[in-house]
C-alpha cells in the first residue's frame, strides 16, 4: 500500500478519534473502572473527593453542561474534549519542539 | 457514584499528602526531562502527531468496555504513545491528556495529578519503551514478532500502573498493599487484554499506512515508503 501524506494521516487519525468520542462513548460501559471497582469493594471509595478548583470544571463527568439528554451531554464532551485535547497537544508539541537552527536555511520562524 | 464522580482516575482524597507530593515530584521531572528530549529530538513534521494522537488517546480512553462482575476497563495508550513517538514524548502526550481529564472534566484529582500521570503515563511508556527496544534486538524483524511484543508489553504496561496505584494506596494507609495488589491486577488482567487488542489494533494501522511513523519498530518495518519523513504536511500539501 501507497503510503499516505501526514496530513491525510491527520486527518484522517482525528476524523476517527472525534468519531469515537462522539458517537461511540455514549454508549460506553457504565459499570465502575477497574480502580472504582477496588474501591468499592474495599471500602475506600468515598475518600474520593473533588478538588476545590474541580467544582468550577467546565465540563464534570464528561457531561456537556445544559444538555439533559445523557448520551448527546457525553457525546458532545467527547467532541469537544477530543479537539481540545488535539489543539492543547498541538500547540505544546509546538512550542517544545526543536527550533531549526538559528540562521540556517529553515531558520524562518512560522 | 454521582456525588463522588470518579470516572477513570484516582480523585483526590484517596492518596495522603506525601505519596501525592513525591508522586507529583517525580512527574513534574519526567516531565520536565522529556520537554528537553522534545526540544532535541522533536522536529516540526512531528508536531501534528504528538497532538493527533494526544486527542486520539483522549477519545480512547472515554470508551470504557464491559468486563467480569460489572466492572469495566478503559484503555491507557501509554504502549501505544511509546511505540509511535518513543517513551519520552511519550509521556508528554500521556501528560497532556491526563491534565486536561482533571483540569477540564473533573477525572483525577488535581493534587494526585502527579499519581495519575506517573502511573497511567510514565511508567507505561518507560516500561514499554525499554522492553520494546530490548525484544526488537534479540527477535526477528518481522512484523508478527513485532505487534506480538507490542501486544504482550501493552498488558504489562497496565499491570504496572495498577501495581504501582496499589503501592501507593498502601503507602498512604488507604488499602493495604496485600488486599489492594490482588484485587487491582486481578481486574487489571482483563483490562491489559483490551489495551494489547486496541494498542496492536493501531500500531497495525499505522505500519500499513505509515510505517515511517512508528518510532519503535525494526528498521524494516519503517522503510517500505518513499518520501521521507522531513518532507512534512506543508510541503506535501
Amino acid at each position: 500500500m501507497r503510503r499516505i501524506p501526514t496530513g491525510m494521516f491527520v486527518a484522517i487519525a482525528l476524523a476517527l478519534a472525534i468519531g469515537l468520542a462522539t458517537a461511540v462513548s455514549p454508549f460506553a460501559s457504565p459499570s465502575p473502572d477497574g480502580l472504582e471497582k477496588v474501591a468499592e469493594q474495599k471500602a475506600f471509595l468515598d475518600e474520593g473527593k473533588l478538588h476545590s478548583l474541580q467544582e468550577e470544571s467546565p465540563i464534570p463527568d464528561y457531561a456537556f453542561p445544559g444538555i439533559e439528554n445523557e448520551r448527546l451531554a457525553t457525546g458532545m464532551a467527547g467532541f469537544v474534549g477530543t479537539l481540545g485535547v488535539f489543539a492543547i497537544g498541538w500547540g505544546l508539541a509546538w512550542l517544545v519542539r526543536r527550533r531549526p537552527e538559528a540562521g540556517g536555511p529553515r531558520g524562518a520562524p512560522a | 457514584m454521582l456525588d463522588v464522580p470518579i470516572a477513570l482516575h484516582i480523585p483526590d482524597g484517596f492518596l495522603s499528602g506525601g505519596v501525592a507530593l513525591a508522586c507529583g515530584l517525580l512527574a513534574i521531572a519526567t516531565v520536565a526531562y522529556a520537554l528537553r528530549i522534545a526540544n532535541v529530538e522533536l522536529d516540526e513534521a512531528r508536531v501534528p502527531l504528538l497532538g493527533v494522537l494526544a486527542a486520539f488517546i483522549f477519545a480512547a480512553q472515554m470508551l470504557n468496555f464491559p468486563i467480569a462482575g460489572g466492572t469495566s476497563g478503559h484503555f491507557l495508550g501509554a504502549t501505544l504513545a511509546a511505540v509511535l513517538l518513543g517513551p519520552w514524548l511519550a509521556s508528554l502526550v500521556m501528560a497532556v491528556v491526563i491534565a486536561v481529564q482533571a483540569f477540564a472534566f473533573a477525572d483525577g484529582g488535581i493534587s494526585a495529578l502527579g499519581a495519575n500521570v506517573l502511573n497511567m503515563g510514565v511508567l507505561g511508556a518507560l516500561l514499554a519503551g525499554l522492553l520494546i527496544v530490548a525484544a526488537v534486538k534479540v527477535l526477528p524483524h518481522t512484523r508478527v514478532a513485532f505487534l506480538g511484543v507490542v501486544g504482550v508489553v501493552s498488558w504489562l504496561a497496565v499491570m504496572m500502573g495498577a501495581s504501582a496505584t496499589s503501592v501507593e494506596l498502601a503507602l498512604s494507609d488507604a488499602i493495604p498493599l496485600a488486599t489492594s495488589l490482588p484485587a487491582m491486577l486481578g481486574v487489571h488482567t482483563l483490562i491489559g487484554f483490551g489495551e494489547a487488542v486496541i494498542t496492536v489494533a493501531a500500531v497495525s494501522a499505522v505500519l500499513v499506512s505509515r510505517p515511517d511513523l512508528v518510532a519503535l519498530a525494526p528498521e524494516e518495518l519503517r522503510r517500505p515508503a518513499a518520501p521521507s519523513l522531513g518532507r512534512s504536511i506543508g510541503q506535501e500539501a
